[in-house]
């Protein structure tokens, strides 16, 4: 039996009845996936990333969703928001949050979507994330029966976060899961996504999701990727945007989980004005393998997009950088910037980086840079000047070099959190958390 | 600048477009064992070489032509292609200068290269060929002198042999790539440097490439030797006349660095571009790499590309030797239908190796340019660094500029920078420049030539003024 | 306090320092002056530890203890600090992380706790506001996009905040327009103390009108080749340096 037809029969074993629309798609999705089957290295799109250890893997479908109650206050964001969880791509209504939603604010999961046949979902739903986009797409599109659907009806402000939380337990059988994300954001709207992935340590799980955000003229989405999946778990996710105009997208892809994660976030600029940032951080150590593969599309004149992504490798592990920016033809006044830096902790760690610019606009101001080396020996030796031991220096160093990024956030818990992770190497005694709250009351006073 | 005087300036004509009406000793069109074994008969080659030519051969046939470049062309029939084209009479064949057809030093001075005036004044020694077989090699003697070996890849072959079968296919194998076995199999001539521990080469060393016979692909074969401490620099000019139809280029240049040897390669390559429709041109595919075998040896290539229809191409370095350098400047210049995909490789491999990367492209008309470029830090360069500085400018709204590096670091101690810009001539210069009475188009070249101009300060002397007037007659009038 | 005898120092082997003599003692201020490329900057970088100088021959005795046996970061725990010519920016390290980690390193060396947030707090305020900067510097990062005046007020706020027991201060007046170095002076003059001694490594004299030395050392070719009062500043102002190289070789 092929992969491709081991994971399939998992579909076919699936229990319920779909509306038409639904089965349709799972089928062409299924149709897709088998004729691609899964990438290999020869794919330019897959050239470092193995994943053997998702095809060659056996996954089951979780049947239920339940959750250790006792552990999961310490899984989520500690954090005011409209939640809504899935556990193991389950959705959990006790675990979730979605009471008092504001007017022009709708959170539900993508079964009682499915279920109420909504019409307006089966618009929207694989507009941009269609079977083409890669075989994972179409694996998720042939699987996905839970997710989140968001809908901001023109105008709303939303007062708290929306927090999507995939959480990933440690089965004795792994299971996979495909959850589908799908915001719907009116003009002028304003909104915080997190999306938050996180589970028990011992987790080995396959999690493989589609998000498609749709910003209508004037929306300003902030949008937190999170992912702090267990070290055996495998992640894939695609995220897609398409902006209108004079719309903002504010995107924060942190990663420091999983044990082959590849990201892949992709924007449609299609109308003047319209603005993204992609702020990236990734920090791996052991043997973890982190792809990033971002696009920006500037579909449209007098777009511009912003890109800072960060690589922090340890031990053996590797990270994957692909950063393409696209400016089609007539889409004159253009801005397109793009950096990407990392920093090598260990001899046997690798990083691949190729940031890329397909230029067919005259008009434009484009640039990329790459960076790759180790900590400013200089600012070690000034820091040791100071009296600062050589670890701590570096420890501060590494801590500042994520600071770069970190500092957009606008989250706190989101921010905490990752600074704590990060921190996680530095020397005990080194009281990052003290440092931070001095640097604070500092500034209020 | 308003539009139509931009189209004016950038419809401009091939100054080097004529052919030269010498009889030419051509096979015909075809590629087959005995084709190859007639090329190697003609050229007195001994087995070993008909041998190494039909095993390149016989993995040729199992390859496909590589698909990942960023150019479009339609598919070429390497059955329609004339594998030998040699001047009549070689038997004949001039033993200097003054014996050189009358007409072929015309060609060359409508080139703009008087030949004996430019070997005499400017102590270049000049192999130059001309559809495929060495017609004349000046200064032999006095590079005889210093123990330099300069001569055609044919006359090495049988001059030379253990030299040749010592280096040979041993940067770029057999199988290396499409193009590259192809030319292994087929290849007619090329130059053959050798030079000796310790010695500098006491002149600069030049080639002028030249396509002249319809329907014959070049295949020229370089292969150069700096032995230990040794040093070499040498120039390589491309032209070729006006055909309506594309004709194909795929040569191999091979470069051997040993201990402390320094070997500069420059060229310039200016072949037919086809015209404005995209009619004709040169296919522009080679594969040529450098091998900095040796501790503490240095590879640079520097390169001016306003030529060829279509150009696939990365100077490569292989740094092995402990210390070793590779450098890579290159200014890439297109126009009306033009496409090229290129780039370098730095493959560092020894410790404490390091490299260089400057690459400017121009791209104007409808032309569509890529940079493509790999650094490769293996886990035991120690110690080793990268810096790449890509810039790309776009003149008028049809055109593409499009940059691809790759970085594939797997060494901690490594520092690997890399920086790439793609703007167009910003107005505000423009302004500043006629604001002092300096009129568009002159603006527009001197701020080109500015932006080049960490590339040309690469190029030998002669060669840099040859540079620029070039750059001036591609872009002549493509401002916008 | 400090003791540098027969300092013979090589800097990718060519020697700087050829052999020179040095006694500093607590609440004194010394300036050592000389032409460009005497070594001057190299003494100061030799003490604080910089990489890439080669001591051949001679000691470094601080409180009696062998510096050139000391990590970089001891020598500053011990209570002997550079302020340097021309600091490094360090992107993304706030000023206030690198005052409290250090400060707290030096305190956590002597055995005492770290420093209570509101007492740190405190005198950061008050520090800075001697040296008259804005309380923002504090969450910059160290030494980023400041001016060159900035940069060394904020070498002198690192000194205020450390309290070290020997300032080795490097060109601390070069790119200094006046008000700036009326603002760097009067911080290094509030550092003067009893306990406290402080060098100065300058090229200049104007300098010394603001902070006025104990002791004036001539700095040639590597050796110390006269020392006196404030006065041989004066006179080397004057005169220039030509004269002392002549009387030395004499």
């Amino acid at each position: 039996m092929s992969a491709p037809e081991r994971f399939l029969k998992r579909l076919n074993a699936r229990r319920g009845e779909d509306p038409s629309w639904v089965a349709a798609r799972r089928q062409a999705g299924a149709a897709r996936f088998e004729a691609l089957g899964f990438p290999t290295r020869r794919d330019e799109e897959w050239k470092y990333t193995d994943v053997r250890r998702i095809a060659e893997g056996d996954f089951a479908l979780a049947t239920d969703a339940e959750f250790d109650a006792t552990r999961f206050d310490a899984q989520r964001l500690d954090i005011d928001a409209y939640r809504l969880v899935l556990v193991d791509g389950r959705f959990n209504p006790g675990l979730s949050e979605l009471d008092g939603l504001p007017a022009g604010v709708s959170i539900e999961p993508l079964s009682q979507a499915i279920e109420a046949n909504h019409e307006a979902v089966g618009g929207a739903l694989g507009r941009l994330a269609g079977v083409d986009f890669s075989p994972f797409t179409a694996l998720n599109t042939a699987f996905a029966d839970e997710g989140a659907i968001v809908r901001l009806a023109a105008g709303t402000v939303v007062d708290k976060p929306i927090y999507l939380l995939m959480l990933s337990r440690a089965n004795d059988q792994p299971v996979m899961s495909h959850p589908r994300v799908l915001v719907e954001a009116g003009a002028r709207c304003e909104a915080t996504i997190i999306e938050h992935y996180v589970g028990e340590p011992e987790a080995a799980n396959f999690t493989n999701v589609v998000s498609e955000i749709l910003l209508d003229r004037g929306a300003m989405i902030d949008h937190y990727k999170l992912q702090e999946a267990s070290l055996a778990d495998l992640h894939v996710a695609s995220i897609h945007i398409e902006q209108g105009r004079d719309s903002r997208f504010n995107s924060f892809n942190l990663n420091l989980g999983g044990a082959l994660v590849r990201n892949d976030l992709v924007t449609e600029l299609n109308a003047e004005g319209a603005e993204t940032h992609y702020n990236g951080l990734f920090f791996v150590q052991g043997r973890q393998h982190v792809d990033n593969h971002t696009l920006v599309n500037h579909n449209a004149p007098r777009t511009f997009s912003n890109e800072n992504y960060k690589g922090i490798l340890d031990d053996r592990a590797h990270g994957v950088f692909n950063g393409k920016v696209m400016v089609k033809r007539d889409s004159q006044q253009i801005e397109a910037y793009q950096n990407n830096a990392n920093l090598l902790l260990s001899d046997r760690a690798e990083i691949d980086t190729k940031p890329e610019l397909v230029i067919y606009a005259d008009d434009v101001k484009c640039s990329h840079g790459a960076t790759t080396g180790q900590l400013d020996e200089n600012a070690v030796y000034a820091l040791r000047t100071r009296g600062i031991d050589e670890p701590m220096a570096r420890a501060l160093l590494t801590l500042a070099f994520a600071g770069e990024v970190m500092e957009q956030v606008r989250l706190s818990a989101v921010a905490e959190r990752v600074e704590r992770a990060v921190a996680g190497r530095l020397p005990e005694r080194f009281n990052l958390s003290d440092l931070v709250e001095t640097a604070e009351a500092v500034q209020e006073a | 600048m308003a539009s139509e005087e931009m189209e004016q300036l950038v419809r401009r004509e091939y100054k080097q477009g004529f052919v030269t009406d010498i009889e030419s000793d051509t096979v015909p069109p075809g590629l087959d064992e005995s084709v190859i074994a007639f090329i190697s008969q003609k050229k007195d080659e001994p087995q070993w070489m008909l041998e190494w030519r039909l095993e390149a051969y016989r993995q040729w046939l199992k390859m496909t032509p590589p698909s990942w470049a960023h150019l479009e062309y339609p598919e070429i029939d390497y059955q329609a292609i004339s594998y030998f084209s040699a001047p009549k009479k070689p038997e004949d064949r001039p033993q200097s200068l003054d014996e050189v057809d009358p007409k072929l030093l015309e060609t060359y001075e409508k080139l703009g290269i008087p030949l004996h005036e430019r070997a005499a004044l400017a102590g270049v020694a000049v192999d130059a060929v001309f559809d495929s077989v060495s017609v004349t090699t000046t200064f032999k003697e006095k590079l005889a002198e210093a123990g330099v070996i300069f001569c055609s890849i044919s006359e090495a072959i049988r001059e030379y042999p253990e030299l040749v079968r010592q280096y040979l296919g041993t940067v770029v194998p057999q199988a290396d790539n499409f193009f590259a076995a192809l030319n292994s199999a087929v290849f007619t001539d090329g130059s053959f440097v050798y030079v000796p521990e310790g010695v500098t080469c006491p002149m600069e060393l030049s080639t002028y490439f030249r396509i002249n016979a319809a329907n014959t692909g070049q295949f020229e074969r370089t292969l150069i030797i700096c032995d230990k401490k040794a040093q070499v620099s040498y120039l390589e000019g491309c032209t070729a006349p006006m055909r309506d139809e594309n004709q194909l280029h795929a040569a191999v240049v091979e470069l051997v660095a040993l201990e402390d040897a320094y070997i500069k390669y420059s060229t310039v390559q200016n072949w037919y571009p086809g015209d404005e429709d995209g009619k004709g041109g040169i296919y522009n595919f080679v594969t040529k790499r450098g091998d900095c075998r040796g501790d503490r040896s240095r590879i640079s290539w520097t390169q001016v590309e306003t030529g060829s229809a279509i150009t696939w191409k990365y100077p490569s370095c292989m740094l092995r030797g402990k210390e070793s350098i590779g450098e890579f400047y290159s200014v890439a210049v297109t126009n009306g239908r033009q496409q090229a995909d290129t780039g370098t490789k730095m493959v560092h491999i020894g410790e404490n190796t390091r490299s260089t990367i400057v690459a400017k492209g121009i791209a104007a008309g409808h032309s569509d340019q890529a940079y493509r470029g790999l650094v490769k830090i293996g886990p035991r360069a120690k110690g080793a660094r990268n810096y790449t500085q890509c810039d790309s400018l776009l003149i008028g709204d049809k055109c593409g500029a499009h940059t691809f590096p790759y970085q594939e670091i797997g060494n901690s101690s490594a520092t690997v920078e890399h920086e790439a810009t793609t703007s167009k001539i910003a107005d505000d210069q423009l302004f500043y420049c006629r604001a002092r009475g300096i009129d568009e188009e002159d603006a527009v070249s001197m701020i080109v030539n500015g932006f080049c101009k960490d590339v040309f300060q690469e190029l030998p002397m002669e060669f840099a003024v040859e540079a620029e007037a070039l750059l001036n007659v591609t872009l002549e009038g493509s401002v916008g | 306090m400090l003791e540098v005898k027969d300092l013979h120092v090589t800097v990718e082997d060519k020697a700087i320092l050829k052999g020179l003599d040095l006694t500093v003692n607590a609440g004194e201020v010394h300036a050592i002056m000389g032409p460009n490329g005497a070594g001057k900057s190299t003494l100061s970088a030799v003490i604080a530890g910089k990489e890439g100088y080669e001591v051949t021959q001679g000691t470094i005795l601080f409180e009696g203890q062998d510096v050139l046996e000391m990590e970089i970061e001891e020598r500053a725990r011990a209570g002997l600090l550079l302020g340097f010519q021309y600091p490094i920016e360090i992107p993304g390290v706030k000023n206030i992380y690198l005052l409290k980690a250090a400060l707290n390193a030096q305190r956590e060396a002597r055995g005492e706790g770290e420093i209570p947030a509101p007492e740190f707090m405190k005198l950061v305020r008050e520090k800075s506001a001697q040296m008259q900067m804005d309380p923002s510097f504090l969450q910059r990062a160290v030494n980023e996009g400041f001016s060159g005046g900035e940069k060394k007020r904020n070498e002198i706020l690192q000194m205020l905040v450390l309290e070290p027991k020997l300032a080795m201060l490097d060109e601390i007046d070069s790119g200094l327009d006046i008000d700036a170095m009326k603002i760097v002076a009067q911080g290094v003059n509030s550092l003067r103390s009893a306990g406290r001694a402080i060098l100065l490594v300058t090229h200049y004299q104007r300098l010394l009108n603001h902070i006025e030395p104990d002791r004036v050392h001539v700095l040639v070719d590597g050796r110390i080749v006269k020392s006196g009062d404030k006065e041989l500043a004066l006179e080397l102002e004057a005169r220039g340096y030509e004269w002392v190289l002549e009387e030395s070789v004499a």
